[in-house]
């Protein structure tokens, strides 16, 4: 399964915010999508996963244009992982994965035994097998993340598409999140959008840099997040350093910050 | 770290409310049994009940054929009616009531969130003022409320580029109060003392002239309503997700909203037509149905519905028995539903603003 996109322009209302944006996800790989906030990030996965018309170039799924397939077959093909939400009905965390399930279900069918093992299956892939009965509005942010993590494993597509899975999650949860993406990526196509260079370079992910609707690099992280790339995507003065441990992070460029008289507050 | 990181809501709560156990959901097959069981009791009281004194032995022999020719009309031509009117109209309105609460993905969600009471209402205020046959104002009324809806739903899909769900909603909230202009003005022009109490008392529903002839249309009616509902029960469950969430998971969202809307406004103007417009019964029911069994709309459904039910089985009882003359329904769920519905707002449960 591959999602090609080619020269595509996004937007919304008929408003062109983002054009020429090319990129490819297959199996096993991860992609990280970096830009600063308004760039057009949940413009363009919302434009994949055909919620949103495309505005101009092409989009297929194995070679098929998107804009005619339907609803489910985009479902079967690929998953979307939204961030951790609030419903607005309590339902079960099993339910809430069953959900996962309904592109496989007829129309006017309901979940099989088999589809509930399948659910409980991927709970207990992601290790959370024993909040199965829990009302899933009453967890916390991390736990939810993982449930819809495994709501789009269940959903049995081969890519994923992640909107900030780890926006809203403390340190620890993101860790968490973050090893469970890398799983991921050993099977299945993963794209997701992110806020924190580190975490492409902790995935050792394709980067796509992103800024003003338009692409600015794309290729492994190692090489696009330069301390230059890095100052340009984000428009504040960015350095990326060796830790003794030979990792790479990302780091502000305090001197450089100062000069252009940034505060930190 | 990011930006978002600063900003904790509600989504990163890990505090005892994220430990708490789910209390315990009742066993599919037994809370069905008890509330079949309980709404049969209250049928059997219910025929028990009424001017002309009838023991539990004559009810029953009159039920099998077996009665004296007093009782089995009292039974079968007076309160049989009246009774399976009760239990029509408010299984009708508790099921309407939870597919618009999931649909809309709103709790506070009534049948009547469309219009469609407004629209049946001034339908029915009509065919009063025309001085119409019982028959045909029921008519009326049905294609009142449906057209109410229809006008809603074209008004709204042609409203661009706005939150669909909340563009709906208030669209059925301006319709409506154009719809109760018209009611008004009927009501101003209306023989005060022959059509205007008919309209008033309509206008606050009543079983009290309720018939075999009035329920036999609408009794199908309820029933191809429902059916679409039944067979999509898992799909309504995933359009509470929202429009965006449910076209992810496979779902032609836009579609399977129409309707499900379509057959819950079907079930809605039915009963309508034949008792006038009952409140509250559509806006409490489910809640208390999803404090049963959970928000899962395959168990919401039926259970809304034998609640509903009963609950109306209760209200129309009583309606005809504690005061010398009928006293309106809408008057009652009105009084019964607002202190329970503060009662629901105040307990705290989330999803209510």
């Amino acid at each position: 399964m591959r999602l090609e996109a080619r020269g595509l322009a996004i937007g919304h209302g008929g408003q062109r915010i983002g054009e020429g944006l090319s990129l490819a996800l297959g199996a096993q790989e991860v992609i990280c999508l970096l830009g600063p906030n308004g760039c057009g990030k949940t413009t363009l996965f919302k434009t994949l996963l055909g919620l949103l018309p495309r505005l101009g170039g092409t989009l297929e799924l194995d070679v098929r244009d998107i804009a005619r397939l339907s609803r489910r077959e985009i479902a079967r093909a690929v998953a979307c992982v939204p961030q951790a939400h609030t419903p607005p009905f309590p339902f079960e965390v099993l339910e809430v994965v069953l959900m996962g399930r309904t592109a496989r279900i007829g129309a006017f069918g309901q979940p099989s035994r088999q589809d509930r093992e399948i659910a409980l299956d991927a709970l207990e892939r992601l290790g959370i097998a024993e909040l199965a009965g829990r009302d899933y509005e009453r967890l916390s942010g991390g736990q939810r993340q993982l449930v819809l993590i495994a709501r789009a494993l269940a959903q049995e597509a081969p890519l994923i598409v992640m909107d900030e899975p780890t926006a809203s999650l403390d340190f620890g949860n993101r860790l968490v999140v973050l090893e469970r993406i890398a799983d991921l990526g050993r099977t299945r196509g993963v794209i997701l959008s992110t806020h924190d260079p580190d975490q492409a370079l902790a995935l050792s992910a394709r980067v796509l840099a992103m800024s003003g609707g338009r692409m600015l690099a794309s290729g492994p992280a190692a090489e696009v997040l330069t301390p230059a790339r890095l100052t340009q995507i984000y428009g504040v003065p960015l350095t990326v350093e060796e830790t003794p441990s030979g990792r790479h992070v990302c780091l502000p460029d305090i001197g450089g910050a100062r000069q252009k008289g940034i505060r930190c507050d | 770290m990011t930006p978002s990181s600063t900003g904790c809501s509600t989504g990163c709560s890990n505090g005892p409310r994220g430990d708490r156990r789910n209390e315990p959901r009742m066993s599919r097959i037994g809370l069905t049994t008890a509330l079949g069981a309980v709404l049969l009791l209250l049928a059997f009281v219910a025929l028990l009940i009424g001017p002309v004194g009838l023991t539990s032995g004559q009810v029953v022999s009159a039920l099998i054929g077996r009665g004296g020719e007093q009782a089995s009309i009292v039974v079968w031509n007076i309160r049989l009616p009246r009774v399976a009117g009760a239990c029509l109209v408010g299984a009708a309105l508790a099921s309407a009531g939870a597919t618009y609460q999931a649909l809309f993905r709103n709790p506070l969600v009534s049948p009547d969130i469309l219009g469609v009471s407004a629209g049946a209402g001034l339908g029915a205020v009509a065919g009063i003022f025309l001085a119409l046959p019982v028959a045909l104002i029921q008519l009326s009324a049905f294609a009142g409320g449906l057209l109410a809806v229809a006008l809603v739903m074209a008004v709204a899909a042609a409203v661009r580029g706005a939150d669909r769900v909340l563009t709906l909603v208030l669209t059925g909230v301006v319709i409506g109060a154009l719809a109760g202009a018209a009611t008004s003005l009927l009501k101003v022009l209306a023989d005060p003392y022959d059509q205007l109490p008919a309209i008033t008392f309509w206008l606050l529903g009543s079983l009290a002239s309720v018939t075999a002839a009035d329920i036999t249309p609408a009794l199908p009616a309820v029933l191809i309503g429902l059916v679409p509902l039944i067979l999509l029960r898992w799909r309504v469950n995933v359009l509470s997700m929202g429009d965006e969430e449910a076209r992810a998971l496979g779902v032609e969202a836009g579609r399977t909203r129409a309707l499900a809307i379509c057959a819950a406004t079907l079930v809605t103007a039915s009963v309508t037509a034949v008792a006038g417009v009952v409140g509250w019964v559509g806006l409490v029911i489910p809640h208390i149905a999803r404090m049963l069994v959970g928000p899962g709309f395959g168990r919401l459904l039926p259970t809304s519905a034998l609640i509903g039910a009963g609950y109306m089985l209760l209200v129309d009882t009583a309606a005809r028995t504690i005061a010398p003359t009928e006293v309106p329904l809408g008057i009652l769920t009105a009084v019964i539903g607002a202190p329970v519905f503060v009662w629901l707002l105040s307990s705290g449960r989330r999803g209510w603003t």
